[in-house]
């Protein structure tokens, strides 16, 4: 038909902070016990389920495994999905 | 070396889908379509055609796998009728709203309540504005020749395509129909180009949410906002027109068969009154339109193909310089009158034409409709026409009840007097009437 158009679907890129720093609006903060993360113990990349579940892509998948605080909203779903129990949700500010 | 073979339309709309080289089908089963998903999956089963099925629990999920499918670069094909449909609906908005090319054969079936699994068009006249083109068929062989036109149309604009046709009419009734050479159709449509691809390679958000502003995404590059993409929809789908024409016309050379463009004439050349309808009931309009030439009333048809985008400029062609029109049609908008009649009336708007339009509201849930009750219901017309009224009620056709406390009795000429009544009165005094009356047209109506 006519020129080729390529924003004729809305879309976008993943992109850091795409609706600001986010970390402000957690309740509960993920913290890792690297002595029972699996990546930690065997000193390499490893399960990394929490890096594939998290929804807003905040997880470091290095070693030890990181999370960006900055963009975690706290969601929990990493806590809820480590097979060693390793991440503990707890109370923002207490 | 033609392969003409007997077959009922859903045996024609799968063969077409194997023709086009689908690569995903989703469906679920549902009168009358039913025949129809279950010869695609002997295709897919035996061989023939390879290409994935994927079966799911319901029609909002076979609208979702039709839409990932296509948006990783799939050609793919669904059906279905009524209440599937309708559970579609909110799938229909973003298949077209995401511009995917699906392509999806509608049964025309009744929507409840209550439960009718006969044939009407409200199902899929319901499903008008929801931004996919329209296409209806008069019988087996257009069936199977537009599902191919739809690939070539709805992966040429990015709008999805619904063909639709007309549930045990078509779907459930034997016709001779030529099944096109399979490389000629390779030929035909060339394969499936998508306009972007989601890929794990170039991971991407479609469909976020979009602001009501046009805003630069996180790279610096200005996007669309919701109006913008909605209007680029309206766009494609109105220039969709010429492509369904061009569409049509390199079919035709290929294939040899016309099944019209946007819409299709019968013995309308010289045609005073005009018939118009679609899907079948347009192909039944043509045989009313034969009975009444041998009533020496200048008879002709207009069957309308598209529903959408609507045949403005054709049908104001077409129309124009009338004496009467008569919309016939098996769907109704509660409330106003049939959807047709509506849109047809706009497209006259601002031609000057003064073409009495009577509107029949016909076959709901299955009613038969005979050519010869279309022929009578013309006559009936053309008497009242001829007797002064230039702005008829809508009458439903056959329908013979009454409302309590009224003295309005069904409408319709299931009266048996009422029918005699009709051919009994009229004569050739009252057909000289109608255009002398100041009914006919107005001079200088515009025929662009």
């Amino acid at each position: 038909m006519e020129k080729k158009d390529d924003n004729i679907t809305a879309m976008c890129r993943p992109a850091v902070g795409e609706a600001g720093k986010t970390g402000d609006w957690r309740d509960m903060r993920p913290v890792i016990d690297q002595s029972k993360c699996i990546s930690a113990i065997k000193n390499r990349a490893a399960c990394l389920l929490c890096w594939l579940y998290c929804p807003d892509g905040v997880v470091i998948p290095t070693v030890p495994v990181g999370i960006d605080l900055e963009y975690c909203k706290g969601c929990g779903i990493c806590a809820e999905e480590c097979p060693a129990k390793a991440i503990t949700m707890v109370n923002e500010g207490g | 070396m033609s392969n003409v073979q007997i077959m009922t339309g859903n045996q024609a709309a799968a063969i077409g889908v194997k023709l086009s080289n689908v690569q995903v089908i989703s469906a679920y089963p549902i009168t009358p379509q039913t025949s129809l998903t279950e010869a695609i999956s002997q295709f897919v089963e035996g061989g023939e055609l390879k290409a994935e099925y994927i079966r799911v629990e319901s029609e909002h999920s076979v609208l979702a796998v039709c839409i990932s499918a296509s948006a990783v670069g799939a050609r793919v094909f669904t059906s279905t009728s009524s209440h599937g449909l309708l559970y579609m609906h909110e799938q229909l908005h973003w298949a077209a709203g995401s511009r995917l090319p699906i392509v999806m054969c509608c049964v025309n079936r009744g929507v409840g309540a209550p439960w009718s699994i006969f044939n009407d068009q409200q199902d899929s006249v319901a499903q008008r504005d929801t931004g996919w083109i329209q296409i209806y068929c008069r019988n087996n062989q257009e069936i199977i020749d537009t599902l191919i036109q739809a690939y070539r149309i709805a992966e040429a604009v990015y709008v999805p395509v619904m063909v639709c046709y007309d549930g045990f009419v078509l779907s459930h009734t034997m016709m001779p129909v030529e099944v096109p050479d399979a490389d000629l159709v390779k030929d035909f449509l060339p394969p499936y180009k998508p306009h972007m691809i989601l890929s794990p390679e170039d991971p991407r958000n479609i469909n976020p949410v979009i602001f009501p502003w046009r805003r630069q995404d996180p790279e610096g590059v200005l996007r669309d906002g919701y109006m913008e993409l909605r209007y680029k929809l309206q766009k494609a789908t109105e220039g969709a027109r010429d492509i369904i024409v061009a569409t049509n016309r390199a079919y035709t050379e290929v294939f040899g068969r016309d099944h019209g463009g946007m819409l299709w004439t019968y013995r309308a050349d010289d045609a005073e009154v005009i018939l118009t309808a679609m899907g079948s009931l347009a192909s039944e309009a043509t045989v009313a339109a034969d009975m009444l030439r041998e009533r020496e009333i200048k008879a002709g048809v207009v069957g309308i193909r598209v529903f959408r985008p609507f045949p403005k400029e054709e049908v104001r062609e077409v129309f124009g310089n009338r004496c009467a029109i008569f919309v016939f049609e098996k769907d109704i908008s509660y409330g106003y009158e049939g959807a047709l009649c509506s849109d047809l009336k706009a497209a006259f708007y601002g031609t000057g034409s003064r073409a009495p339009i009577h509107n029949y509201i016909v076959g709901l849930g299955g009613r038969d409709v005979k050519a010869r009750e279309l022929a009578e219901a013309t006559l009936s017309s053309l008497e009242a026409i001829a007797s002064g009224t230039t702005e008829p009620e809508t009458t439903w056709l056959n329908c013979d009840t009454y409302l309590p406390g009224s003295e309005v009795r069904g409408q319709g000429l299931g009266d048996r007097r009422q029918e005699e009544k009709c051919r009994i009165n009229y004569s050739r005094s009252i057909k000289k009437n109608i255009c002398c009356r100041g009914t006919g047209p107005a001079r200088g109506v515009a025929s662009p």
